[in-house]
């Protein structure tokens, strides 16, 4: 029973906390740029100003249906951050954040724009991408706690999983700045103004619209961070420092680092997630079973 | 000072400009200027953009473009003429097809004169766009 009131406890603190954690990291974000370019950048509120501004804007659309899709996008998203922070198994978030970005795909897909297209095929491939590193966290995580829940990682005695999973964690780092739309991964759209895709997936988006896949990109921030945090189970002080340091370094990557075409985007991830990625849990998967673990 | 003031949106178009009024533009955008602490980005794309920036003089070429691109943005919408061409066609007025200022083909609420522009002049354009911007989403607000 309280187990249950805490998992409750936990998704309920993400969907009320995570917009304003990820907002303000946003803000962070932007204003850091900014000293690294030696300006003096906007407030670390503005992201929230934006967001309230496209809330009163005109509501035109270049096809009705996008609504649906982004709001859907907008829930899975919330939906999967819930499921991590109230605890639950792990491959089901992983699933419940394919899923949601298929509804941005599908948004992008029916505005009927060749930007807004070619963002929609860049989001494509940036989930072909990213998804074996997520399915290969969950294996990861499930070979050396024993389990998928996500509770049970994260209380789990013993080292913490990055112990066991150095390589994987490396290429969640890789995959975390295509997922943070940060250069040089950025393939669909970016918080850079000019960009060949002049916003990409977001192109045909206005007003509400894009407020929503504004928030839902504050939530997904905060549910790759706590992906990291995971893996410090049992020690979540140094999960939470090494969490916003990997955040603090893919600032440092996006503006030191031109961008990277889709090839090599899928090629360089590819082959992280394969040398690093799934030799490390090969060694693991032999460790244990010759019983070391 | 609401949210719409605080985050103006930029569509910056070339109507046939000399390039040179375009460059001043560029130049609010770097570190001797930065628009960004105002919360001025530079988007590129009319869905997202709140005031449209324009400059040169608008010929039979790319009139169409211009007002595709004015009426692609959700309003409220503010258009700025950016040098003295957007204005009134300058050097170029009597070219036999230059239209002469943008105001030929689409409404515009400011005018910020200058050839080419001082990003001084064209950062003050910006902030009466900005409050025009916010009386005209008063008014949309009172509307509904
Ligand atoms: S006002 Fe002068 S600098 Fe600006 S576009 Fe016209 S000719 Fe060029």
């Amino acid at each position: 029973m309280n187990q249950i009131i805490l998992m409750v406890i936990g998704a309920v603190v993400f969907l009320i906390a995570a917009p304003f954690l990820g907002g303000i990291l946003s803000g962070i974000d932007r204003k850091l740029t900014a000293k690294m370019q030696s300006r003096r950048g906007p407030p670390i509120l503005q992201p929230f100003y934006d967001v309230a501004k496209l809330w009163h804007k005109e509501k035109v659309f270049a096809n009705p249906v996008e609504k649906i899709f982004t709001i859907s996008y907008l829930v899975f998203i919330a939906l999967s951050g819930a499921l991590l922070f109230g605890g639950f198994n792990i491959l089901l978030i992983v699933f419940c954040l394919a899923l949601a970005h298929t509804f941005i795909i599908l948004a992008a897909y029916a505005a009927n724009a060749p930007y807004s297209h070619i963002g929609a095929e860049r989001e494509l491939l940036s989930v072909m991408v990213a998804e074996p590193i997520l399915i290969l966290i969950g294996a990861g995580l499930f070979m050396v706690t024993g389990t998928f829940m996500v509770s049970e990682i994260f209380f789990a005695s013993g080292l913490p999983a990055i112990c066991y999973l150095p390589g994987v964690f490396v290429a969640l780092i890789a995959v975390l700045t295509l997922k943070l739309r940060k250069s040089p991964f950025d393939i669909s759209t970016s918080h850079h103004a000019h960009q060949e895709l002049v916003k990409g997936v977001t192109s045909s988006f206005a007003g509400k619209t894009l407020a929503n896949v504004e928030i839902a990109h504050w939530y997904e921030t905060v549910i790759f961070l706590g992906l990291i945090v995971l893996f410090f189970g049992g020690y979540p002080i140094l999960g939470i420092i090494v969490a916003l340091a990997a955040f603090i370094l893919e600032i440092v990557i996006d503006n030191i680092f031109p961008r990277v075409t889709w090839q090599m985007t899928v090629k360089s991830l590819w082959l992280i997630t394969l040398i690093l990625g799934v030799i490390n849990i090969i060694v693991i998967g032999i460790l244990s079973a010759g019983g070391m673990l | 000072m609401t949210s719409s003031a605080k985050s103006p949106w930029i569509l910056h178009y070339n109507a046939s400009s000399c390039n040179g009024c375009d460059i001043e533009i560029l130049a609010a955008l770097t570190p001797m200027y930065d628009v960004e602490r105002f919360g001025i980005v530079n988007t590129g794309n009319p869905a997202h953009a709140d005031i449209f920036v324009v400059t040169g003089g608008v010929n039979e070429q790319n009139k169409e473009v211009l007002k595709n691109l004015y009426e692609q943005i959700p309003a409220p919408k503010v258009v700025v003429a950016v040098g003295i061409c957007a204005s009134s066609g300058g050097v170029f007025r009597d070219c036999y097809n230059v239209s002469g200022g943008i105001d030929t083909v689409i409404p515009v609420d400011v005018y910020v004169p200058g050839c080419s522009v001082r990003p001084e002049a064209l950062i003050e354009g910006i902030v009466k766009a900005i409050g025009i911007l916010e009386e005209k989403r008063a008014a949309m607000e009172e509307k509904k």
